[in-house]
């Protein structure tokens, strides 16, 4: 107790000089793009020198702090519901999409050599616990002269609320109806299998860990921790890499719907032949009526900033840009924020 | 000395102040406990008793009970404090009554030591050692070895992340809890005690068992009480290794939740209404059971005192 009393006082003292200075935006919202939010923040702010703050405290908690108006802007991975807009009636949320990420599903089998190939309904009735051994012949008939081991499948979800869940069950509700209908899809749905591991590193600490583990973690994480994940088969029937390329061809095809105003699509399960199919945009939530005209203005120059100079650096992090289509449209939302009111 | 002269203000004044500090207390948990409740109202009018005994989970469709979580904490919490107790309060009789100064000193600083380990570490601890211990070393002997398999408590398959580990954590974290507090309990017994024991001809055991250990009996008690609230509340580190399903099953092998883990799992994602009041009313139904057990555990106390106790 002691040592936590101190801990606290420490942090109090740390932190205090630091939010007693003045930031000039403060924002909250997703993880699942934070490692790119908090690349584009400290290049602009060097770039610029205004101070931003964004906090990833996750997609739900980003959504009621801008209801509350405590912070500028939120981000969330999942778009807000039509009954989550009507909330926030009075206000004019904008949907700016940012980035694009891919969800793998990643694996434990050692003995086998090469990638393992998975169709979403083989994922879906793995989830789903109709699939418990790995030699399945429903397994093996996609991984023809694969030597499959006869092991158990130990299905390994993310336990606390995340979009990368929403993500994953968006894509398993989307190509099967029974999953639809049962746990369907959302940042945090029940299980009909298998264990929950806390956050990123707990699902990939499980899956390193457990022979025979199959969990599903944003394809940045899997890359760091050297994690084998599989091919997934998309609507084109082609079994495809989760990549930059195969990121940005699935969500390719959403622009058109998307240039019409209004942002929120779902690109899972995207047509195009090589498009991988647990693909999804990440959102800005922005107030386009934010009463303060000096900070609405910093904020779509930070926007813009991001869509322009920032798509660059979004493969590093193993991010896909936005369509190059995309950005004029979504440049142009912006105008709302600084228009005169 | 004018000084020191009976002055009524100043007693007055002395005695609002601290009059006022110690209702702070009592406001200061009312008012946590209101405002708990009232952010869980949604959910409690739409479940009722059923937000108590309803099993299943699930924030898509709206359908919220927390028996599996209550399960859970109880069960967990209550297994490390039976392999905490004994080990804990050995050690501290240990520190107290037997040890030469230099080892006693070094044997504190220990338990100092473990007791400042934030509880993340604990819990990467746990996933990236314990677990794979349990998992290759301790369940195969469990369920094979000794043959196990078989009976209720150690059925199914053995991934790792289970009641088990959770348990077995708890146990770690809370010893040196336990065992600091005791230790300065029985340091703090008279030693006249002890010299009278002793002058009776009794031996060093018998001295303890019937001088010392029935003096610090309730102060024992306060120490495991304190270990038992340490494990209702433990977060982090019980999430990562009990396994984080919704299920109540009789086999310590099998994933389970506890109340605190399912709070902090979902209360940074979840927007709708009704789940955030969910969450609430899981923290107040945690409120309430740290509440039953500490009040059962006193009563307990005040029952073993009673007869021809001091």
């Amino acid at each position: 107790m002691r040592a936590r009393a101190f801990l606290s006082l420490l942090l109090a003292l740390v932190a205090g000089p630091i939010s007693a200075q003045s930031v000039d935006l403060t924002g909250a919202g997703a993880t699942f793009a934070y490692p790119m939010y908090s690349r584009w923040i400290s290049d602009y702010v060097a770039k610029v020198g205004i101070r931003i703050n964004y906090q990833s405290i996750g997609s739900g908690g980003g959504i009621r702090q801008l209801s509350e108006r405590t912070v500028d802007f939120g981000a969330s991975d999942a778009p807000l519901t039509d009954a989550e807009l009507a909330q926030l009636a009075e206000r004019r949320i904008l949907h700016v999409p940012t980035v694009i990420g891919a969800v793998v599903a990643a694996y434990n089998l050692p003995g086998l050599r090469g990638k393992l190939k998975l169709s979403g309904p083989v994922l879906v009735d793995i989830y789903q616990g109709r699939i418990t051994k790995w030699n399945d012949s429903r397994i093996a008939a996609l991984n023809p002269g694969a030597k499959l081991p006869n092991r158990n499948i130990l299905v390994v979800y993310r336990a606390d609320g995340s979009g990368t869940t929403y993500v994953f069950t968006d894509y398993l509700s989307t190509i099967s109806p029974s999953w639809a209908r049962g746990p369907g899809k959302g940042m945090s749905v029940a299980w009909p299998v298998g264990i929950g591991g806390r956050g990123n590193e707990g699902v990939s600490g499980q899956v390193r860990q457990i022979l025979g583990a199959i969990g599903y973690m944003e394809l940045t994480y899997a890359m760091q921790n050297n994690l084998t994940f599989a091919d997934v088969e998309n609507a084109a029937g082609h079994f495809v890499t989760p990549n930059q390329a195969s990121m940005t061809e699935a969500a390719a095809g959403a622009v058109r719907r998307m240039s019409g105003g209004d942002t929120r699509v779902s690109v899972v399960n995207a047509a195009g032949s090589g498009a991988y199919p647990i693909t999804s945009y990440t959102w800005l939530l922005i107030d386009a009526r934010m009463a303060n005209a000096a900070k609405a203005k910093k904020l779509a120059d930070f926007v813009r900033y991001a869509l322009t100079d920032g798509q660059k650096v979004t493969t590093a992090l193993h991010y896909a840009p936005l369509p190059s289509a995309l950005v004029p449209p979504v440049l142009k939302q912006l105008d709302a924020l600084t228009a005169a009111k | 000395m004018s000084s020191l002269r009976h002055s009524p203000i100043g007693d007055r004044l002395y005695q609002t102040l601290t009059t006022l500090c110690a209702i702070s207390v009592l406001v200061l948990l009312l008012v946590l406990s209101a405002r708990i409740f009232v952010a869980a109202s949604p959910a409690l009018q739409a479940f009722g008793w059923r937000f108590l005994t309803g099993a299943q989970w699930d924030a898509v469709h709206g359908v919220f009970g927390v028996a599996p979580a209550v399960y859970g904490t109880v069960i967990s919490s209550a297994l490390a404090l039976a392999l905490a107790t004994p080990l804990a309060l050995a050690v501290a009789i240990f520190s107290a009554e037997v040890a030469p100064a230099w080892l006693r000193s070094i044997l504190e600083f220990a338990l100092d030591l473990l007791a400042a380990i934030p509880s993340v570490i604990y819990g990467l601890w746990g996933l990236f050692v314990l677990v794979p211990l349990l998992r290759d070393r301790v369940m195969p002997v469990l369920t094979e070895t000794l043959g196990l398999a078989d009976t209720p408590l150690f059925a199914g398959p053995a991934y790792g992340p289970s009641m088990l580990a959770a348990a077995l954590l708890l146990a770690i974290m809370i010893l040196p809890y336990i065992a600091a507090v005791a230790r300065e309990v029985l340091a703090a017994v008279p030693d006249a005690q002890r010299e009278a024991a002793l002058a009776l001809g009794a031996t060093r055991w018998e001295m303890l068992r019937h001088a010392v250990l029935p003096y610090a009996r309730s102060g024992l008690v306060g120490a495991v009480i304190l270990g038992l609230g340490r494990a209702f509340g433990e977060t982090m580190a019980v999430t990562m290794v009990i396994g984080n399903r919704h299920e109540m099953s009789a086999s310590l092998l099998a994933p389970g939740y506890t109340l605190a883990s399912l709070i902090a799992n979902e209360f940074a994602e979840a927007s709708a209404t009704l789940h955030h009041a969910a969450l609430m009313a899981a923290g107040a139904t945690l409120l309430l059971v740290t509440l039953l057990v500490n009040a059962l555990a006193r009563w307990l106390v005040w029952r073993v005192r009673r007869p021809g106790d001091a």
